[in-house]
């Protein structure tokens, strides 16, 4: 069994599976009980500072998407950050800390956007022995109206100046959590660097509406005949995460920056994934809510196996890995030729792949009167639909044509690399001619 | 030949060859990767899982299940073997609608339960086929191990001894191991040598000898198997079988149904086994419905199952009695044999009417007679040849806690031990527990 021992930012865990600070780590009983399930790390559900909690509704706080099995597929809520007395989390973040040294517990942390609140705050929960902080400047909902969470992470000047505060009053690492309700992750991002962040934690919830009821004509989740928009998490969120996560990775400015991971990660796959786009570990949520703290056992099976697959000895060997893969499109090789083949054994004669190519793309599928379906290379452009459309795994596959052979559809012979930068219709290459 | 279903007595070959290659196969054939991942996708991971808690050795279902779902069918088969190292043949031949699947939340919401047992085949599988031995044995403890019986409850113990470390000697009174798994479980459940093969491919935690061809009570002792160890584990199965007492049960062609089966079991052509043309099987069991079914499978015309009870007492579950019925087999219940008559051989089984009463069962004056060339008793079998030195308890060894005999060193489990159901599964769980239990006492300064 591969070693998952991570090392982030100096914190160490036994393995790269942290719980996001939400529910599941809002109390000592909870996180008690995530450490003997196995989980490495927890960030502790946001405090707030001193003085009466916030209050959360007393209606329901979820609504959720599901496939047509149940599956919870994304899950949106209204809930603030925690509605206990500061003094108790603080009392039980010690006592749980004393007894799991060797897992990793960080403080995530949303107060008024005013020194003095946060050098408070600091001071606070110094003897907790705590690993770290997080600054939550994610949340989207109730906290943004007071000045806080997504109000101070959409704004990269104050989150700057927030993260030189913490950084001057506290000697903890400093995880900056990022909102990705934003138009350009990296922005956030490197405001977190230039206040010192010793890394950026990204995603927290996104904003949304997951349904309307049609009988109350009100959102869901819909409290007393009103709703309003919530953050939205899970298994949908995965694909936005990821890409936020790889920017920052691959971004110059960023570049270099430790990522912790969070978004809809579900099964070590999910985890392996955000690993190899540059975030040295990750956090979940959702999953956790959905399944109970045991789903990290597959987590650990999973992502061991793995490593043990590809030779992987420490799980610093996978963070990043397929960073330098991430590029724009102007760089894609325009040369990559591919075309449609189906596998005449699979394929159960459905006709989606010819409904979407004839419906919506290149008539490029051509069904005869028994109901064979066959690619026409002459007009296939590659778009991988009818794959994405096929209801039979590897029926539709992409096949690349070899240099030297003749593209039917083009009459072009496939030829070495060569992007848009160097393509004649791009009008800057003209332009520099 | 040209022998055929309706060819008169006991008769090899009576279907074409095609058929018995079909007979004998596969019952249920294995999933493919596709299969397994939307069986797995309908698991909904429940917490503190009744599954899990139905399941004799206490799999962890949900979690391997899971781990089928993201694609790491290794894991789900460690998951699996931590467990239950027979997992692989439990997988076949669990009668899961009375464990497992029985409990299923999806079964009992919808009557389609989650099909634990084809996905714990198919993670065991993916394993095995590897010829991965997913277990390390821990460092030699220097002591000595005897058990008895190479089935399911021994090789089990065997195992769990060697990987923590013990060195262990099984001895087996036949010339192969596996106990039932090689001579009793039907052929369609294990096709392919498959027992064999789990042996083999158990053997390989290393520091198990196995001694085929040594028999307790006649070549060894249980005084010197205890000289010569530091502890023993019997796992010997019951190797009796009950009698009828049916006036003419001494007459040809009359078999215990168990010794039918191994036969079967062990003939690498099915065709050449000669079987009836009318074949009456007696008992309402596991072993009933297999020596029927496969009697049907062998080209019998008419294969009939007799029971003295009511359809709903039968042991055999529904699932089974099924199975029997659907290849043909015809379920006669509330009756008893009374004689068997014949000239020298088998040639009709004479029967009574039945009732249940709460004072017993109670044989009407009225009978009737089946026709017979062969009849297979399938009433139940019995602890045979055990050291006179141990206690029973209702006709078995007697034992406390982990497996525990009266004689002090001694553990016992599977078939032969007092408590649990006669299953492969739970023989394992015994010999894993007993072997858990010996690990604790060894360990103990003596
Ligand atoms: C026909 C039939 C079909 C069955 N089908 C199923 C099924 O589908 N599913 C299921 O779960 N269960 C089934 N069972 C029950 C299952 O096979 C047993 O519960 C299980 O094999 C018990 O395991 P065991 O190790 O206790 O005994 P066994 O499997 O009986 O093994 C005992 C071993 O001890 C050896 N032995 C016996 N006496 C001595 C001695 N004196 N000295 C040395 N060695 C000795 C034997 O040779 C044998 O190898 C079936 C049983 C029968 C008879
Ligand atoms: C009910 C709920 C409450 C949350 N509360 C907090 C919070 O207090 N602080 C915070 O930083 N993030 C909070 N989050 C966001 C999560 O930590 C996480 O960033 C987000 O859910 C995405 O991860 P996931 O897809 O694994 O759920 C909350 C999420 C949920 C569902
Ligand atoms: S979608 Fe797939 S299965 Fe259906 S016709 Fe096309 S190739 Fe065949
Ligand atoms: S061993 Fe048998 S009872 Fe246990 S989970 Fe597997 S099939 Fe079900
Ligand atoms: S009871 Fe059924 S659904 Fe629940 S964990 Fe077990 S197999 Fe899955």
């Amino acid at each position: 069994m591969a070693n998952l021992a991570s090392d982030f930012i100096g914190i160490k865990s036994p393995n790269p599976f942290w719980l996001a600070s939400a529910p599941p780590t809002d109390k000592e009983y909870n996180v008690r009980r995530a450490y003997e399930a196995g989980w490495g790390g927890v960030v502790w559900k946001t405090l707030g500072s001193e003085g009466p909690p916030v209050v959360n509704v007393n209606g329901p706080r979820y609504g959720a998407i599901w496939g047509a099995d149940r599956r919870l597929l994304g899950l949106n809520n209204i809930e603030l950050i925690t509605d206990r007395p500061l003094e108790i989390n603080l009392r039980e973040i010690k006592s749980v800390k004393r007894d799991y040294r060797d897992r990793a517990l960080v403080i995530s942390l949303m107060v008024p956007c005013d020194e003095e609140s946060w050098k408070d705050i600091l001071h606070r929960i110094e003897d907790t022995e705590a690993d770290g902080v997080e600054l939550n400047f994610g949340c989207p909902h109730g906290m943004a109206e007071r000045g806080m969470g997504s109000a101070v992470g959409q704004v990269p000047e104050y989150i700057e100046m927030v993260t030189r505060w913490v950084k001057q009053h506290s000697r903890m690492p400093c995880i900056v959590k990022l909102t990705p309700n934003i138009s350009d992750i990296r922005k956030p991002a490197e405001a977190a660097k230039r206040g010192g962040a010793d890394a950026v934690s990204l995603i927290n919830t996104i904003n949304s509406i997951t349904s309307v009821n049609l009988d109350s004509f009100s959102p869901e989740p819909m409290i007393d005949g009103k709703g309003t928009h919530g953050g939205y998490c899970g298994p949908a969120v995965k694909p936005i995460a990821l890409n936020m996560v790889a920017e920052i990775a691959r971004s110059m400015e960023t570049r270099g920056l430790p990522i912790s991971g969070i978004g809809g990660v579900t099964t070590w796959r999910d985890a392996a994934e955000f690993m190899m786009l540059g975030a040295g570990n990750v956090q979940v949520c959702t999953a956790a809510m959905t399944y109970g703290f045991k789903i990290v056992q597959e987590m650990i099976s999973g992502l061991s196996d793995y490593m043990d697959q590809k030779g992987f000895t420490s799980t610093a060997d996978l963070v990043g890995r397929a960073v330098p893969n991430v590029t724009d499109w102007q760089y894609l090789n325009l040369n990559y030729v591919t075309k449609a083949r189906i596998d005449q054994d699979l394929c159960i004669s459905c006709g989606r792949c010819f409904a979407a190519c004839e419906d919506t793309s290149h008539q490029a599928i051509a069904m005869s009167p028994e109901r064979v379906f066959t690619v026409k290379d002459d007009e296939c452009v590659a778009c991988n639909l009818c794959v994405n459309v096929c209801p039979v795994e590897n029926c539709i596959t992409m096949t690349e044509l070899p240099k030297g052979a003749v593209d039917e559809r083009t009459g072009r012979v496939v030829s070495d690399y060569a992007n848009w930068t160097q393509h004649p219709n791009n009008p800057s290459v003209q332009a520099a001619e | 030949m040209s022998n055929s279903q309706l060819t008169p007595g006991i008769a090899p070959g009576r279907l074409p060859a095609e058929a018995y290659q079909r007979n004998f196969s596969d019952l249920d054939p294995p999933l493919d990767r596709h299969e397994a991942h939307v069986a797995a996708d309908r698991c909904y991971f429940c917490h503190d899982a009744p599954c899990m808690t139905a399941c004799p050795t206490s799999i962890d279902i949900p979690l391997f299940i899971r781990q089928i779902a993201t694609g790491t069918p290794d894991a789900a088969a460690k998951t699996i073997f931590s467990q239950n190292i027979l997992g692989g043949m439990c997988a076949r031949v669990c009668p899961t609608e009375q464990l497992c699947e029985e409990v299923c939340v999806r079964e009992v919401a919808e009557g389609k339960p989650v099909e634990i047992g084809r996905l714990q085949r198919y993670a065991t599988d993916t394993l095995m086929a590897k010829g991965v031995h997913p277990f390390t044995r821990a460092a030699p403890t220097g002591k000595r191990v005897a058990v008895v019986g190479a089935g399911p409850a021994g090789l089990s113990a065997a195992h769990r001894l060697a990987m923590l470390g013990h060195e262990v000697v099984i001895f087996d009174a036949r010339p192969k191991p596996g106990g039932l798994n090689e001579f009793g479980i039907a052929s369609y459940k294990t096709p392919g040598d498959f027992a064999q093969a789990e042996v083999e491919w158990l053997m390989r935690i290393g520091g198990i000898t196995l001694k085929t061809g040594h028999a307790l009570g006649r070549d060894i002792t249980l005084e010197g198997l205890r000289a010569e160890h530091d502890a023993v584990f019997l796992g010997m199965g019951l190797s009796g079988v009950n009698a009828l007492r049916a006036e003419g049960e001494d007459r040809a062609n009359v078999h215990a149904a168990v010794d039918f089966i191994a036969t079967l079991r062990q003939a690498p052509d099915k065709s050449t086994l000669p079987i009836g043309r009318d074949v009456v099987v007696i008992g309402g069991g596991m072993t009933a419905v297999d020596a029927a079914v496969q009697s049907k499978l062998l080209g019998a015309e008419n294969v009939t199952i007799v029971y003295r009870r009511g359809q709903e007492k039968m042991s055999a579950s529904t699932h089974e009695q099924e199975h029997a019925t659907s290849v043909g087999v015809r379920i006669l219940c509330n009756a008893a044999p009374v004689a068997v008559h014949g000239n020298g051989a088998v040639r009709e089984v004479e029967f009574a009417y039945t009732e249940d009463t709460p004072s017993g069962l109670k044989l009407g004056a009225e009978t009737f007679r089946l026709k017979a060339d062969q009849l297979f008793k399938a009433i139940g079998q019995t602890l045979a040849g055990q050291p006179e030195a141990l206690e029973l308890a209702g006709g078995k060894i007697a034992v406390t806690g982990a497996g525990r005999t009266s004689l002090d060193g001694v553990w016992a489990g599977g078939d032969c031990a007092s408590g649990g159901e006669d299953l492969t599964v739970t023989a394992v769980a015994e010999g894993r527990d007993a072997a858990m239990d010996i690990h604790a006492r060894l360990a103990q300064p003596s």
